[in-house]
């Protein structure tokens, strides 16, 4: 047993409105200076779709995440990967995401009087010149009115024809958002691939970073992340990616992109987990990643986990946060968050609530039928159990099953309280089904619907005096991120 | 006068150079340290130049070492005449090899747009100098045959006169030009090495071989032990 903590967050699908705060509060914060104009370490991205970058989920192109079978990375062994130093064949490149572009906004004033409307022609924020704009942030933003990009949604590419036409069928296609940050994984693709080694994971929260002094510019992580969270700096020749604000956390606020969250969809918290089991827990078989994840996470309450918690050198304030934390309830006690594409074999410690889509209610002869056409209905839904198993549960759809039949069940007891048209025997039996009680469906509505910041979001005292002020210098525990430091991040030599 | 600057005193210099810059640099601003690739911008070209070029520029460094290292052991290796042909013929199509590819680094240098977003001027000046090193060295092996053994006899002993800090220029003194231009520009480029972008070929991560998949990072231990 090694016990460690673990800074995890939820997002609550259902919630998102797909507004894009989050993604502007991090680009404002983080990412908004030369050569970092394309990168998004928080996005947005509508589901079925492309994503950003395009197809990143299609690991057949990308080789990210792990093996199976032999516990190597997908890119390849270390000598083979070292071999790819010169040249990585599995790289994607400016035009997978897109090229940064602005206008020339100044013409719109300067331009000499005459026949025509000035134009704000727009520019290469690469290169300077005019160019001709093919791709942007969020440009396939609600599909953006064509079935193009969920039509080549890797995801949807491998459901039958039958269910593809189910999808697409008039009046009946249906999209949600999907918020994607870096997962700070446990069996981070990004940090086994380094070459030099730069690429870390904190010890005593798991935040995953980029040690900007030792990373040499090798982008193997750009290729190893499955979820394609690291990003290539082509001015500086250095990689970056998500730090989940650990300057704010160790300040105690909550991370940017948690913080302006309009939808209130993300929910962050400690969560401990034994260290030891990483690797077994990566070699099982797809669809049964997602419980041996969800398995390996050890409960706060238990006695013998704080004890073996201490031994570890876990802080007694941690342990507390720990018990607070809202992403134990949702991964643990209720079991309704799941981790996105757990067979990459990285062990994400973000965690999705999928979403109900639609919502599986049907009147009847006026009146609410729901638990007794369960089942056939969950299996017409309009967006196929199977396209949601193969998100967030390697294929599993009983995984997901669960889940909608635990939301169900919220669902038909708030109905029955609010609006109060339902049988009462039918609110049971969904509860039944769920396998909840009545106060955990209460607990989980209210944690849904009702808390605070201070309940949604719970950063553990990071203990900033002790663990670094008192052993070093900060301006050297910030191990160069680039962020902060004295010198700018741009290319000087 | 002019050869004993340039062979006896230079050489001096670009390792001094080497080594002091090279050590600021990486101390006061590592951030700077990195291959500065540019696959990111541009991977069709770059395939076709960036691999030949790295694999063939090692092999034939690593012969020009092996010689200067241990010239007896070369010598008796070469002392078959099939060998010193096998030698010679891998060398001259690895000569090639470089030339070519770095001329299609240099061309989609240039002709690239975004590419030359991220070209410094000291990036040309060292595709230039890398050109002309190669360009001498393929020149070299043409006219100048059988490199492979007069290597041996005269450059090697040149680098101990050097190493043992008891120059001795007369070897190179009465060398054909092509060869002096291509002993001098190979100390030339040694001296800008610290401040370019070729800093990357001493960070070459065999480590990575070795060390475990994941990396974990405690402060707190750290501070303990501190």
């Amino acid at each position: 047993m090694n016990i460690r903590a673990q800074v995890s967050s939820v997002f609550h699908l259902d919630k998102c409105i797909g507004c894009h705060t989050c993604s502007i509060a991090c680009k404002n914060l983080w990412t908004d200076r030369k050569g970092a104009e394309y990168m998004w370490w928080n996005n947005v991205e509508t589901k079925p779709g492309t994503g950003y970058p395009t197809r990143w989920e299609d690991q057949e192109q990308y080789r990210g995440g792990w093996e199976r079978a032999e516990a190597v990375l997908k890119l390849g062994g270390r000598g083979g990967l070292l071999g790819k130093i010169f040249y990585n064949p599995a790289l994607p490149d400016m035009d997978d995401y897109y090229e940064p572009f602005t206008y020339k906004y100044g013409d719109l004033i300067s331009a000499p009087a005459g026949n025509d409307q000035p134009t704000a022609r727009p520019v290469s924020m690469v290169t300077g010149k005019p160019m001709k704009i093919e791709a942007g942030p969020n440009w396939d933003d609600d599909l953006s009115g064509s079935n193009v990009y969920a039509a080549n949604d890797p995801g949807v590419v491998k459901l039958s024809d039958e269910e593809q036409q189910q999808m697409f069928a008039i009046e009946k296609m249906v999209m949600f958002y999907l918020p994607r940050i870096c997962n700070h994984c446990l069996n981070a693709g990004c940090v086994a691939s380094c070459p030099s080694g730069a690429i870390y994971k904190r010890g005593e929260d798991g935040i995953v970073l980029i040690n900007q002094d030792k990373c040499r510019g090798w982008r193997m992580c750009v290729s190893a992340c499955p979820y394609k969270k690291t990003y290539y700096g082509w001015t500086t020749g250095k990689s970056e990616k998500c730090i989940l604000c650990y300057p704010r956390q160790e300040a105690g606020e909550a991370p940017a992109c948690f913080h302006s969250c309009v939808g209130r969809i993300r929910y962050l918290g400690v969560l401990l987990y034994d260290a030891d089991r990483i690797e077994e827990v990566a070699l099982n078989e797809d669809r049964d990643l997602a419980a041996a994840q969800r398995d390996i996470i050890l409960d706060p309450f238990d006695p013998q986990v704080q004890a073996d918690a201490r031994r570890a050198g876990i802080p007694e304030q941690v342990l507390q946060a720990a018990r607070k934390s809202p992403v134990y309830k949702f991964v643990k006690q209720w079991a309704v968050a799941l981790p996105l594409h757990p067979e990459f074999r990285t062990l994400p410690m973000l965690f999705y609530v999928p979403p109900m889509l639609p919502v599986i209610s049907r009147e009847n002869q006026g009146r609410q039928q729901l638990a007794d056409e369960f089942f056939t209905t969950l299996e017409k839904a309009r967006l196929p159990i199977r396209y949601l198993a193969g998100l967030f549960a390697g294929g599993n759809e009983e995984e997901v099953k669960a889940v909608y039949r635990r939301l169900i069940a919220v669902r038909m007891q708030r109905r029955s309280v609010s609006v109060g048209d339902l049988d009462a025997a039918e609110v049971e039996k969904a509860a039944e089904l769920a396998g909840l009680t009545t106060d955990q469906i209460d607990a989980l509505y209210r944690m849904t619907a009702l808390t605070r910041i201070t309940e949604r979001i719970v950063v553990p005292p990071m203990l900033r005096e002790q663990a670094i002020e008192a052993g070093m210098d900060p301006e050297e525990y910030k191990q160069g991120m680039g962020f902060g430091s004295r010198k700018a991040p741009k290319r000087r030599w | 006068m002019m050869d004993l600057i340039l062979f006896g005193i230079f050489p001096y210099v670009a390792v001094a150079l080497a080594v002091a810059v090279g050590i600021y640099r990486y101390t006061i601003d590592r951030y700077s340290w990195s291959s500065q690739s540019s696959q990111f911008l541009e991977k069709k070209a770059l395939f076709w130049g960036s691999v030949p070029w790295h694999y063939a520029i090692l092999l034939i460094l690593l012969a020009h070492f092996l010689a200067f290292l241990v010239p007896g052991a070369w010598d008796a290796l070469l002392e078959a005449p099939l060998r010193l042909l096998l030698l010679e013929a891998t060398g001259m199509a690895l000569g090639i090899c470089t030339l070519l590819a770095l001329l299609l680094l240099i061309v989609r240098r240039a002709g690239n747009a975004r590419l030359c977003a991220v070209t410094t001027r000291a990036d040309w000046l060292l595709l230039i100098l890398l050109l002309l090193q190669v360009a001498t060295g393929v020149i070299i092996a043409t006219t100048l045959r059988w490199g492979g053994l007069w290597y041996a006899h005269t450059i090697s002993p040149w680098l101990w006169s050097l190493l043992t800090l008891r120059p001795d220029i007369q070897y190179l003194a009465v060398m054909p030009a092509v060869v002096k231009l291509h002993a001098f520009n190979g100390f030339l480029l040694l001296a800008i090495f610290p401040f370019s972008r070729l800093v990357h070929v001493v960070s070459v991560p065999f480590t990575y071989l070795s060390r475990p998949y994941q990396v974990v990072v405690w402060y707190r231990r750290r501070a303990r032990l501190g």
